[in-house]
């Protein structure tokens, strides 16, 4: 670990000001300090962000608006969340062990970095880590990477389950500038696929701040999440799934599915809801929604097995959801 | 004088059932458990003498030559005191009982994550950051890390052939020829290897985190070039061991070098991830058995084979055969072990190394064996069960399988079992049971020990490690059952080498082994005290600190004021390892559910049958077999180290992505002991208990999960993507 600077501001402004000067935010901590025991990232100064105020939970406009340094324990039991948004608490509730998420926020867990393997690893190469030398994945030990979004300069999976409820939720981003001006991102305009720059992960600018997620009034009171891992806790998805429906008249209205464990960032395919959409439900209708949402798969050969359990999970998903 | 014994006999004469003080077999709770449980008892790392320095080994990224062209530079980093890379280092842990020093030297690192440097600065923080800035330039050269890439040996005294399997084959109403494998695992224990050392000028004195005392003081003092006898080593507590501390670790000898090199104390910790590269793993295997029954399901050809990996000059390979060699009855067998040399991270014991690996395989044959002739795989085993050793010919020193199975069957339910597989559903979940036996090799090692009886106190010393078994435990039952006194009256030292040498922990020899030792000490005290009287040992009863002769009464404090007995303890293997097959047994019983639609499987129950001779403590005994079940549950279902195929490096090697079973992921367990004494383990008649647990208990696991959805898992361990292949 590099020696760092540590401060703590009470006020926004002041963290502001310590982002402008290099500082990086810190939360929780339990992703960024692992990874700085390991120089996998070597900060000059941590901005602690822990007493700025941003662990509230209130309604608003019909929906819900998170604070960023709330923890996902916190957040898991609100009884807002457990009873209009679901699939999120269980979502959190699947992730990692119930001391990490006593430290885990809103904001870091968005902001976790992958976990593939050669990203920890500072002898081996890796385009995220270090521009332009090369992926040690592809070639290597693939069985946890992406097989949807990756690139021939990374293959690496986005570890998070609180972003794919999140992503089904449609939830967007409320973040501050290091200038102080505040703006408002969606989701899927946060994340960016590697292409040829995996070191670049969201579009998120340097001393940028998020303070809060914001979530619409949940589009389908059917939610389910789903999560298939190596253990029955306490580990990373192989695959997860999040659904949001509305059912009319036996017919599905609405439907929002957002994937874990299968790309670089949550994933979410228009198509395949559209394909769904105003349909009854069919074993046939669930299986088409598989073939669909993997026709563009291109799997390392360590994660092929995940074409055939995504199609299986999806449709137990979707039986669940629309019974 | 000591008291000596040589094991050539059985012991006839059990004295153990007779004695009165009642502590011994009871569920006594660990005298040192308040101290760990508050934190005061100190492990290796945890001393902060004055000056205390502090150091961070290095890992070669590569295999091949070694340089570091930065070490002038990283010696000016602030903090920092040495930038060590001598070539007394060591290359890895030393195997179990090796006694001297394992391969040495920095130059050339023969596999990923070689420790090739160590860095010493004045914090914890500085000497990792400056660990990370030295530069290990690897001329990578291409070592293979394949097991299957290469020739591989056919070691002499290996291959054993009794028979004609082919016309055993060609008779045969049932034959079996099945390939499984196994994932290279490792110990995964609690506390990291860690070492703080001090030298005076002549002497060392080493706080470590290790199991045999009186073997790694003369690896460790070999490794340095210095005598023994100027080498204490210290390890009162051990935070789990399972065969990684077996021999000393490369930062015992760094440690003891910086020491001697800057006068100062050095503490070196290793950083998990070194934990996992640096010691030793449990060989990956792949094992071929080809099994030949009769109409009945009586085995009449059984042939093993297994394929195992080590670094070039290790000795120790994998022992997967070791309980084929008398688990079953069959005329016509073979056995053979191959070994491939490869540049994977070192290879060594882990829990019940052979049996661990080799038990489960070939507990899995016997279930398929028993699908093909459909016999229930209860009675498939006790078909099989031999009269005497399948090989040597020699009577058994004591059999219970057969009280194991059958108890083991009572207790879990197993009559309502449907035979078929793929009979229960719950959801999408599909339910099933299965069952294995528990083989595991015994055996009695040297080790003495002392007691000092001072009124009605004792104080039972060894150099013995209690590495959380319940050492502490049950030394203080033994001497207080042999000298009536109550248990808070004994005090236990262990791991200090400048007491009686002891077998140390491995191989499931400690309690029975050094527990003989403490016996023949107290012992030793009972006859001094009977002299004293002028009776015979046998007549003298010893209870709650008196003596009882007759209708007299008198208290050991009173008799001898003041003075301080000393009782000698020592016992030795002798002719009872040839006269007769010493094993222990067991059976597992598992229920398991397997999701179709994920192929991820849940544990529902398990409970073992064991008999392992006297049990001397239910409570701890046990916890040894709770752990060993658990570490089933992880063989079988969860833990893998993935070696990278270009270079062999581990992958996963840290709790993350290393997966050992969590809390979810264990069931209830539930323990049960078969009532058992084995007068040819001396006077306590027991024998060990912590490594059978393991021995097995994944082949229940996988036979439940072919019961419940008819997939057959081979591969091991049974990840979900492993099971959804076996499904569809
Ligand atoms: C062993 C282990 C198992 C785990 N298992 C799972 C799992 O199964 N599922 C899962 O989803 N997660 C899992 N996690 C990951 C865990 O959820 C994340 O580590 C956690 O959510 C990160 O939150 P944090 O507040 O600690 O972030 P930090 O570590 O503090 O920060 C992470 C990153 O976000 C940045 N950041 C934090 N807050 C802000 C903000 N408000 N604005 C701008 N930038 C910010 C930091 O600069 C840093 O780059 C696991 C973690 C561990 C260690």
């Amino acid at each position: 670990m590099k020696p760092f600077d540590y401060v703590r501001p009470g006020e926004r402004s002041s963290a502001h000001e310590a982002a402008r000067d290099g500082g990086r935010y810190v939360a929780g901590g339990t992703n960024l300090i692992d990874l700085m025991k390991l120089e996998v990232m070597t900060p000059d100064t941590l901005v602690d962000i822990s007493r700025l105020d941003l662990d509230g939970i209130e309604t608003v406009d019909g929906g819900l608006r998170i604070g960023a340094t709330l923890t996902n324990s916190d957040l898991a039991a609100d009884p807002r969340v457990r009873r209009d948004y679901p699939v999120l608490a269980r979502a959190l509730l699947a992730g990692a062990s119930g001391q990490l998420r006593n430290k885990a926020t809103t904001g870091g867990n968005l902001l976790q970095r992958t976990r593939c393997p050669y990203f920890y690893d500072t002898d081996t190469n890796c385009n995220k880590r270090t521009p332009g030398s090369g992926c040690a994945a592809i070639g290597g030990e693939t069985r946890n990477h992406a097989v949807l979004g990756a690139s021939e300069h990374c293959i690496a999976l986005h570890p998070s389950d609180m972003a794919v409820a999140l992503r089904a939720l449609d939830a967007t981003v409320e973040v501050e500038g290091p200038d102080g001006a505040p703006r408002e991102i969606a989701l899927p305009d946060l994340y960016r696929l590697p292409g040829a720059t995996p070191h670049i992960e969201t579009s998120l600018a340097p001393g940028d701040l998020i303070t809060a997620v914001r979530l619409p009034a949940p589009s389908g009171d059917r939610q389910v999440y789903r999560k298939v891992r190596d253990r029955a806790s306490y580990a990373f998805a192989l695959l997860s799934v999040g659904a949001v429906l509305r059912m009319e008249n036996g017919r599905i209205a609405q439907a929002a599915l957002a994937f874990g464990g299968l790309a670089p960032q949550p994933w979410r395919d228009r198509e395949v809801e559209a394909l769904l959409t105003a349909e009854t439900p069919s074993d046939a209708l669930f299986e088409k929604a598989g073939e669909v949402l993997l026709a563009k798969a291109d799997p390392p050969p360590g994660a092929a097995f995940k074409l055939p359990l995504t199609k299986r999970v999806l449709k137990a998903v979707l039986t669940e959801a629309t019974q | 004088m000591t008291l000596d014994l040589k094991l050539d006999a059985p012991d006839e004469a059990n004295r153990a059932d007779d004695l009165v003080q009642g502590v011994l077999g009871h569920e006594n709770e660990r005298p040192d458990g308040l101290s760990k449980a508050i934190g005061a008892a100190t492990y290796a790392a945890e001393p902060r003498p004055d000056g205390l320095l502090h150091g961070f080994l290095v890992r070669a990224p590569g295999i091949g030559a070694v340089s570091c062209s930065n070490a002038n530079s990283v010696r000016e980093m602030e903090g920092v005191r040495l930038v060590l890379r001598d070539p007394r280092m060591i290359r890895n842990a030393a195997q179990g009982a090796a006694n001297e020093a394992p391969v040495q030297g920095v130059d050339r690192a023969e596999y990923v994550g070689q420790p090739v440097a160590l860095v010493v600065a004045d914090s914890f923080e500085q000497a990792r950051h400056a660990a990370q800035a030295l530069e290990v330039e690897v001329e990578t050269d291409d070592a293979p890390v394949d097991p299957e890439a290469v020739t591989a040996e056919k070691p002499d005294g290996r291959q054993t052939a009794q028979g004609d399997l082919d016309a055993a084959r060609r008779d045969a109403a049932h034959v079996l020829d099945r390939t499984y494998t196994t994932s290279s695992m490792v110990s995964a224990a609690m506390e990291p290897h860690a070492a703080t050392a001090e030298w005076d000028g002549t002497r060392l004195v080493l706080r470590g985190s290790l199991q045999m005392l009186k073997y790694n003081r003369n690896e460790l003092a070999d490794s340095l070039g210095i005598a023994p006898e100027n080498v204490r080593i210290l390890a009162p507590y051990v935070g789990g061991g399972f065969g990684s501390k077996l021999g000393i670790s490369a930062e015992c000898v760094a440690a003891a070098l910086a020491a001697i090199e800057l006068g100062r104390p050095i503490r070196v910790v290793q950083h998990r991830r070194q934990v996992f590269e640096m010691n030793t793993r449990r060989s990956e295997t792949r094992q071929r058995i080809r099994l030949a029954a009769d109409r009945q399901g009586r085995l009449t050809a059984l042939e093993h084979e297994a394929l195992v990996s080590n670094l070039p000059d290790e000795t120790f390979a994998e022992p997967v055969l070791q309980g084929s060699h008398f688990a079953y009855a069959a005329p016509n067998r073979a056995l053979r072990m191959h070994v491939a040399r490869i540049h994977r991270p070192a290879a060594g014991s882990v829990r019940a190394p052979g049996e661990a690996v080799g038990v489960t395989a070939f507990e899995v044959a016997m279930d398929e064996l028993a699908v093909a002739t459909g016999i229930d795989p209860v009675e498939l085993r006790l078909r099989n069960i031999p009269d005497k050793d399948p090989e040597a010919g020699i009577p058994f020193s004591s059999h219970r399988l057969k009280a194991a199975l059958s108890e083991g069957a009572r207790r879990f339910g197993w009559a309502d079992r449907p035979s078929p597989p793929r009979q229960r559903r719950e959801g999408e979940w599909w339910i099933g049971t299965g069952m294995a036996a528990a083989f595991r090799v015994n055996a009695i090692m040297e080790a003495q020990a002392r007691i000092l009886l001072t009124g009605d106190r004792a104080v039972v010393e060894t150099d013995m490690t209690d590495i959380g078994t319940g050492s502490y435990a049950i030394f203080q039952q033994i001497a207080a059952e042999l000298l009536g006194l109550p248990l808070e009256r004994v005090k236990v030292r262990l791991g200090d080498t400048e007491l009686p040498p002891g077998s140390g922990s491995g191989g499931s020899f400690g309690a029975a082994s050094t527990g003989t030792a403490v016996w023949m000490a107290g012992m030793d005290l009972r006859r001094q005290i009977a002299r004293a009287l002028a009776c015979d040992e046998a007549d003298l009863t010893l209870k709650d600190g008196t003596i009882i002769r007759g209708n007299t009464r008198r208290s050991l404090a009173e008799a001898f004021d003041g003075t301080v007995l000393t009782g000698d303890g020592h016992v030795q293997p002798g002719d009872a390892q040839q006269k007769v097959r010493q094993a222990t047994f067991g059976a597992h019983f598992a229920e398991v559910a397997v999701s179709d639609v994920t192929g991820e499987i849940r544990m529902r129950r398990m409970h073992g049958s064991f008999a392992a001779g006297r049990i001397l403590n239910p409570r701890t005994a046990r916890s040894q077999c709770h752990g060993g079940m658990i570490w089933g549950i992880g063989m079988a279902l969860t833990e893998a180290v993935t070696h990278d195929r270009r270079d062999g490096h581990m992958v996963n090697r840290d709790f993350a992505e290393y997966h050992l079973p969590v809390n979810a992921d264990v069931p209830p367990l539930d323990v049960h002991f078969i009532e058992e004494r084995d007068p040819w383990a001396g006077p306590l008649q027991a024998k060990g208990i912590g490594e059978l647990g393991i021995c097995g208990a994944g082949a229940a696991i996988l036979n439940a999960v072919h019961h419940a959805c008819g997939a057959r898992l081979r591969d091991f361990p049974a990840t979900p993507d492993r099971v959804l292949a076996a499904l569809v």
